[in-house]
């Protein structure tokens, strides 16, 4: 009880946080909307069609995907700005268990992060994408399940690194090949090299986007993977990046 | 029974950074309900002995119990028995004062019927009723201090931690915040371990110090027994011909030490009121220019000077360079 109370209330700190910063509640709006902008229109004039899909319609799962990921790898800031600002000791003094820890700051921005991948899902809408509430209701435990594993990784790694600075730099270095492995942008399949297949297999956002696009697209979209394969090397991932998290997270010096 | 242990014991506890021994062998014991001041200058190892009772650190070698639990092996118990307030600031600031008070009762499993009590009742002690609702970031340090001692009292710990709790805060806020630390031992049931180098500090407030320096424990007594071991006044000369005075003086009844200091000469002698004038006629006498003179009682700042050598260093960071001093200074 006391550990759900500990979870509870570090949850609860990351939203209060969160819906007090007014800048971070204007580029959840402003930032998913550039990018659908920019990337849907830009790719337009490039990318081949795939299918008898239009460009934005195949990118859309992928936005929302990259949302997520770029939202949740930022997220591991946090953890940083908590130790610059000495708040992590009173966390880390306190009786409750690590994993607890771990768990609480984990739902906290996750749930920063579900809320902007849920904010670029309304805005499909504008796009003229068609959306219906059951698909969001099948939507949203994906970007949940996804989220837990990215914002694992980036609070991971935030707890190795003791600066800003070289928080920027790293975040960079993973999200960016996260993202161009997932099958955000171009479609994992026909002739793309082998070593890039292999690649985005390791890749959880792969099965993330995969998934997105299943329900969103519909019969439009040949899957990859099943649904329930992507969703379980989803939850797979998941399990391994908060052990791995959580172990971080007890490291004593 | 938990209740016949000491409230902190250590044995042989040590801690290195690198090659820099921070604190070395450490044998100390608090008793319940007492008020510990650990003394010494910046960069003594005082930070990281509380960070390892704290159960921050991880202690190279040797142990320690708080109160009664291992620090290793028992550390969530540990945790449960003690509250802290770390020397710098380990609050949310984007939070309300009230905010940091619950989210801490949380943390630490204070019942949720008790919470709104208590909070209430902490709140009252450091007289932070009125600004309890706003964001932390507008409170003044001073009173972030306090809210801070007030986070500390909240699970009712069995041995709370003040790391420098005065460090920083203009004189006013200091004579307040000991006035809270004097009256919590009055009210609760508590063992207080104090850490600071402010020698004022270390005498009003504990019952017993310990003088530390390099890592290691110089001296351990009550205040004023620390104090009589020096059994003298300590007359100040300020003259520009220190060691010549000093050799003259050296032989006179009564003079028991002589130090040159930075502008003059230190002189520890038994009835200084008497050997005052005298001082100055031999002075005169051997054509020594004396331009002040001051006497004074024995304070800590004399005993600290005893037992090392050398006047507390206000900073002591020069023992520490690159990734060591960095690892130490951040303690995860």
């Amino acid at each position: 009880m006391t550990e759900i109370r500990g979870i509870y209330t570090l949850w609860l700190r990351e939203i209060k946080r969160y819906l007090r910063d007014r800048a971070r509640i204007v580029s959840s709006f402003v930032q998913p909307l550039l990018w659908l902008v920019i990337f849907g229109s830009g790719i337009r004039f490039s990318a081949t069609q795939i299918g008898n899909l239009t460009t934005q319609q195949y990118i859309f799962p992928g936005i929302i995907g990259q949302t997520l990921l770029f939202t949740s790898m930022f997220m591991g800031i946090s953890v940083i700005w908590d130790r610059e600002f000495g708040f992590l000791k009173e966390i880390l003094v306190a009786p409750i268990s690590r994993f607890s820890v771990f768990l609480g700051k984990m739902l906290g921005d996750s749930t920063d992060a579900v809320i902007q991948g849920v904010i670029v899902f309304v805005l499909g809408l504008l796009l003229g994408i068609r959306l219906n509430l059951l698909m969001f209701l099948e939507v949203l435990p994906i970007m949940i399940l996804v989220t837990f594993g990215l914002v694992s990784i980036g609070l991971t790694v935030a707890s190795f690194i003791d600066s800003l600075e070289s928080f920027g730099v790293i975040q960079s270095f993973i999200n960016l090949p996260l993202f161009f492995l997932s099958g955000a942008l171009f479609p994992l399949r026909g002739d793309i090299p082998i070593w890039l297949q292999v690649a985005s297999s390791f890749n959880p956002l792969t099965y993330g986007v995969d998934a997105l696009r299943t329900i969103v697209l519909g019969n439009a979209w040949p899957p990859l993977h099943p649904l329930y394969y992507n969703i379980l090397m989803i939850c797979v991932f998941d399990v391994a990046m908060m052990t791995v998290g959580t172990l971080a997270f007890s490291r004593r010096k | 029974m938990k209740l016949l242990d000491k409230a902190i014991e250590t044995s042989e506890l040590t801690r290195r950074f690198g090659g820099l021994v921070a604190v070395d062998k450490l044998n100390i014991s608090v008793e319940r309900g007492e008020v510990f001041g650990l003394l010494g200058p910046n960069g003594a190892g005082k930070t990281t002995t509380i960070s390892m009772l704290c159960t921050i650190l991880k202690p190279t070698s040797g142990s320690a119990r708080v109160n009664g639990f291992d620090v290793v092996k028992q550390d969530t118990q540990v945790r449960k028995s003690i509250g802290i307030v770390f020397q710098d600031p380990s609050i949310d600031d984007r939070l309300t004062g009230r905010e940091n008070l619950y989210m801490h009762a949380n943390l630490y499993g204070v019942p949720p019927g008790e919470q709104k009590s208590r909070i209430g009742r902490v709140l009252k002690l450091v007289e932070l009723e009125d600004r309890a609702d706003d964001l932390m970031r507008t409170y003044s340090g001073g009173m972030r201090r306090r809210l801070e001692i007030a986070r500390g009292l909240i699970h009712y710990p069995k041995v709370l931690f003040l790391d420098e709790p005065t460090i920083g805060l203009d004189p006013q806020t200091r004579e307040h915040i000991w006035s809270y630390i004097e009256d919590l031992r009055k009210a609760h049931d508590i063992t207080v371990v104090l850490t600071t180098h402010y020698m004022e500090e270390a005498d009003r407030l504990s019952d017993r110090i310990a003088i530390m320096d390099y890592g290691k424990i110089v001296a351990l007594d009550t205040p004023a027994k620390l104090k009589d071991t020096l059994e003298g006044d300590v007359i100040t000369v300020k003259t520009k011909e220190a060691a010549k005075l000093s050799s003259v003086v050296a032989g006179t009844a009564g003079v028991l030490r002589a130090n040159i200091v930075g502008d003059g000469l230190e002189l520890t002698v038994r009835g200084g009121r008497v050997l005052l004038p005298r001082i100055v006629e031999a002075a005169a006498k051997n054509g020594v220019f004396v331009e002040s003179v001051s006497l004074r009682e024995p304070n800590l700042a004399d005993v600290f000077l005893h037992y090392t050598g050398r006047a507390i260093r206000a900073e002591g960071g020069d023992e520490l360079h690159g990734l060591s001093a960095i690892r130490r200074r951040r303690i995860k």
